[in-house]
């Protein structure tokens, strides 16, 4: 069943560069159980996308400017602010990259996690402590008890990063959105924070949003993918499609840039050009200044959201013959 | 080579002119900074053009009158009819009013800004040189501000005043910036340091460390240009500062002699004749706290607009 | 790319030797930056320097270049030893040795122009003046990539992948022979990776430089070096071409390193078998003895918590630290339990 439909969703902010549309009209779905990857470099608005999701977009500057954000039936955008506040943390939670400014410096982390229950499930002291120190555990702290009573800059990025998770899961919420979780993280510690989401999520069934600048991290851990760039979703398909058969020139440049370790060493493919100006976007497809076959078109019309299969869709003039091509080389 | 995307322009914005351009949004900023542009030119062109318009200068003493010369109000004249000469009225002596406020003004903003220069000279300088010099250097060096800090500022002043009385107003004049200049330093040095402290393990300097560039250069080249920012703000504040000072100091016959006026001294002759003239107090001490305030707002705009969290990236 | 495979006929540009980075807290804990490091840069190559945070290998960087000062050992270059030279000798070394920083933000003055800051090493090391200078400016910024017509901006101008170009510029103004790489990559997008890594890779060819590149992504790393030397808790524990180090790496810790990287091919990711280590990066300060991998690896035994390994040639042109292994016995899985073949 479908838990959040995210409909044509805009996110503008106020600069003193301009109007800027950091999220310009973004649609997808996430079923029960399933992990939704969403990939893009800076200035893609993937980050902002989520943070509108839970209306936790500073206001000014930014302002949500249309859309909807549908969660288990309710348009999120058009509750008050009260029942907002009821579903972060207790149905929808989110962590976000470095854990040491999520986390309170002055504040005992069993504390922090006791506060989520007492507030969410209404917990007294004594239950809210025990719940924090099963979590701790479950998230593979050593030593839970003792070391509950620790403050956050006692411990490692990792342990902290563990603590995030602990706390976004003590109210088993049922969508987990993970803001790049492991890149300030050691590439060991990565595996191992990203082993234990895979795990918690198959014991509870939390659905997760990962939101991630590596495909790496993407390819091994979500169902489906959402390739941002420029505000807009560029790219949509079950990973394993959009691997094997990418149906967009971004999303094929970026798999080439990445360095393939089996591969001879040899000149690196590089998407020319770089990242769009969110505040001065040129008519026509925003990619098309880097787009290796780019044509008048593109620069002069915006593209078109192609369905190539029900569940693959791309934004471009040439999504058709892109993805024959992909399909002609997985062949090959 | 790879394609670049071409850009229009080809001047860059330096950060100063970020800066500006958010300080001329800051209304009360502004405000001050009219405030403060108009009074100074006021000062430095009043009293020439009061001379051409109505023939006295600031100390000219009308000759002639009877011995008990009255102190004429605003716009009055000797008979009490409505003139245009004396637009703060005069003072005892019969000079006019007007013209004394803005040679004192001339005063007071000099000596507000040549004994801020001073002090942020010096404590640039020794800020900068000890913040990077670090370990025992550094300690020695703040541990002799320290000492001076704890000394008790204004009654050293008086102290250092009242020894070496000069025989020339111009010489006390002298006296004074030296002795407000090289008290208001240490703060200065201090801002320096800290800031020094936290930019010299930037990777800006570390670079150029590693190109060789010798460590006069990194202090005054890479290291200060990037602390001026407080620097400013900091001067911006101590004129008032010290203007004050100057005024207190005058106030007990310690600082600038007559002829010299500085508002300070106006007003402190002002105040004995507070109940029957009170306009000789009034005017120069409005326009002393107009000119405070307005470089106090100016101050507090200049520390927004030039607040590094606010630079673009 | 040729790769080094017999290293004695190339000539070592740059030879550590035993260098040492210590700090002192204070209070008998000691912060072991570098722990006893011995290497060979070949004039020419491209020398990976990869490991995890607080393995010291950014230090290790700096400290070559005496940009932090090294506790003992040496770092000879062309018959200097960069380590005890005085400040004016060094002062004149340090036109041969550059660095380009991770952060592309904090490594430029933000109150200097692109120009300034290119043009300065020139003024320093007195190689050129006004038009000259100028002109010099603006080669470097077309070689680099970038508009001469830039020269007059600001950093702040730039994004963070021109702004690596900038300092890339910067380096190259005195026609170094060396320059370390200090995460040059790091904090820019993906996209933006691959164009500074096909630069670097270019400016290496057409310049002869050679480079130290310093990192912590592995997939970069097996892209630009030739050899890639693997560092923990400021000790080498692995060095080999990069080819063999990600094919056949000898040490647990290398094997860990290598399994964790998330490969961009959802099949592989989801049948490959990783290698977990438990617990945490330990911290330098007051490192365990013995080895200092053995409180994660899961082929540790008793004596590895005594003895601390050296780098020995296990194979050809492969070294690797580790007690448990011989050339006779390369492959750790196949040791007997118990034994240290790498002892005898």
């Amino acid at each position: 069943m479908i838990l959040l439909e995210v409909k044509d969703l805009r996110t503008y902010f106020e600069t003193e560069d301009g109007l800027v549309k950091a999220v310009d009209g973004i649609s997808f779905q996430l079923q029960r159980g399933e992990t939704l990857g969403i990939v893009g470099e800076s200035g893609s608005g993937k980050s902002v996308a989520n943070l509108s999701i839970l209306r936790l977009v500073p206001d000014p500057p930014g302002k949500i400017a249309g859309g909807e954000v549908i969660f288990k039936g309710q348009d999120i955008l058009l509750l008050p602010p009260d029942a907002v506040r009821k579903i972060r943390g207790r149905r929808i939670a989110m962590i976000f990259q470095d854990p040491m400014t999520s986390l309170n410096p002055f504040m005992k982390i069993s504390k922090q996690l006791m506060e989520m229950t007492q507030l969410h499930l209404g917990h007294t002291r004594a239950q809210a402590y025990e719940h924090a120190v099963k979590m701790l555990e479950t998230v593979g702290m050593p030593d839970a008890r003792t070391r509950a009573d620790s403050y956050p800059h006692e411990f490692s990025g990792g342990m902290r990063q563990r603590v995030m998770i602990a706390m976004a899961l003590s109210c088993e919420p049922e969508l987990l959105i993970a803001d790049e979780p492991t890149t300030a993280l050691d590439v060991t510690i990565q595996a191992q924070i990203l082993e234990l989401i895979k795990k918690l999520k198959q014991e509870t069934g939390t659905s997760v949003i990962l939101i991630t600048h590596d495909l790496g991290v993407v390819a091994g851990m979500t169902d489906h993918v959402i390739v941002m760039y420029a505000g807009k979703i560029f790219e949509q398909a079950k990973t394993k499609e959009l691997f094997a058969r990418p149906g967009n020139p971004y999303t094929k440049g970026l798999l080439r840039s990445v360095p393939d370790p089996t591969a001879e060493q040899g000149k690196l493919y590089q998407i020319p050009g770089l990242p769009p100006d969110v505040a001065h976007l040129k008519p026509g497809c925003p990619f098309a200044e880097r787009c290796e076959r780019a044509e008048e078109i593109c620069r002069r019309e915006f593209p078109p959201f192609v369905e190539l299969t029900p569940d693959h869709h791309s934004l471009c003039h040439f999504a058709n013959e892109v993805y024959a091509e992909s399909i002609e080389s997985s062949r090959g | 080579m790879e394609p670049e995307i071409q850009t229009e322009f080809i001047r860059g914005t330096s950060l100063w002119r970020d800066a500006w351009r958010r300080l001329l949004k800051n209304k009360l900023a502004v405000f001050g900074l009219i405030v403060v542009a108009l009074i100074t030119l006021a000062s430095l062109t009043g009293p020439t053009i009061i001379k051409r318009t109505f023939g006295f200068t600031p100390d000219y003493i009308p000759i002639g009158q009877p011995k008990l010369v009255r102190s004429y109000p605003p716009f009055k004249g000797p008979d009490g009819e409505f003139s245009w000469k004396h637009a703060m009225g005069t003072d005892n002596a019969g000079r006019d009013q007007l013209a004394r406020v803005l040679q004192g003004g001339q005063i007071s903003l000099f000596v507000g800004i040549i004994a801020t220069l001073v002090s942020l000279i010096i404590g640039v300088s020794y800020g900068a040189i000890s913040g990077y010099a670090g370990g025992r250097i550094d300690n020695l060096m703040m541990r002799i501000v320290d000492v001076l800090y704890s000394l008790p500022y204004v009654i050293l002043v008086i102290v250092l005043l009242s020894m070496f009385r000069s025989q020339t107003p111009r010489g006390q004049l002298i006296l004074l910036f030296v002795a407000l200049g090289s008290v208001s330093w240490l703060t200065m040095a201090r801002i320096v340091r800290g800031q020094v402290l936290s930019l010299k393990n930037q990777e800006f300097v570390l670079a150029a460390r590693a190109t060789g560039v010798s460590a006069p250069r990194i202090i005054f080249r890479h290291l200060v240009p990037n602390t001026l920012g407080p620097v400013i703000v900091y001067a911006t504040l101590t004129i008032p500062q010290v203007m004050l000072t100057e005024a207190f100091l005058s106030f007990l016959g310690l600082g600038v002699q007559a002829p010299f006026a500085s508002w300070g001294s106006l007003t402190a002759d002002g105040i004995q004749n507070i109940a029957i003239f009170p306009w000789q107090l009034i005017f120069p001490g409005v326009t002393m706290a107009l000119t405070l305030f307005s470089l106090n707002f100016l101050g507090d705009g200049l520390r927004d607009a030039l607040d590094p969290q606010m630079r673009t990236i | 790319m040729p790769s080094q495979s017999n290293q004695a006929a190339a000539e070592t540009l740059i030879a550590i030797r035993d260098l040492r980075v210590h700090f002192n807290l204070g209070g008998n804990r000691v912060v072991k930056a570098v722990d006893g490091v011995t290497l060979d840069i070949a004039k020419g190559e491209t020398l990976g320097l990869v490991g995890e945070s607080g393995c010291g290998k950014s230090t290790l960087g700096r400290a070559v270049l005496r940009l932090t000062e090294p506790t003992s050992g040496q770092v000879l270059y062309r018959n200097h030893d960069l380590a005890h030279l005085s400040r004016r000798q060094l002062r004149e070394q340090r036109r041969h040795l550059q660095i380009i920083f991770q952060d592309p933000y904090a490594s430029l003055n933000p109150r200097m122009t692109v120009g300034q800051i290119v043009g300065e090493p020139l003024e320093t090391f007195r190689l050129a003046r006004g038009r000259e200078a100028e002109q010099r400016v603006q080669e470097l910024l077309e070689t680099v990539g970038l508009s001469k017509r830039f020269i007059k901006r600001y950093p702040h101008e730039f994004s963070g992948g021109q702004r690596q170009r900038i300092g890339i510029a910067r380096a190259l103004a005195v026609d170094p022979d060396f320059i370390v790489a200090d995460e040059p990559i790091s904090a820019l997008d993906v996209s933006i990776q691959a164009q500074i890594m096909n630069l670097l890779e270019k400016l290496r060819r057409e310049k002869n430089l050679t480079y130290l590149f310093i990192s912590h992504d592995l997939r970069a790393i097996r892209h630009v070096s030739d050899r890639v030397a693997v560092m923990y808790l400021g000790k080498l524990v692995e060095i080999a071409d990069a080819k063999t180090i990600y094919l056949e790496p000898l040490m647990p810790y290398t094997k860990a390193l290598i399994s964790a990287v998330p490969v961009p091919d959802p099949e592989i990711e989801a049948t490959r078998q990783r290698i977990m280590l438990e617990g945490d990066v330990p911290s330098p300060i007051n490192p365990p003895k013995g080895c200092p991998f053995h409180t994660r690896c899961p082929y540790a035994i008793d004596v590895c918590k005594e003895v601390v390994p050296q780098l020995v040639e296990i194979k050809p042109a492969h070294f690797a630290a580790c007690v448990r292994i011989s050339p006779a016995m390369p492959h750790i899985e196949e040791v007997p339990p118990g034994s240290a073949p790498g002892l005898e």
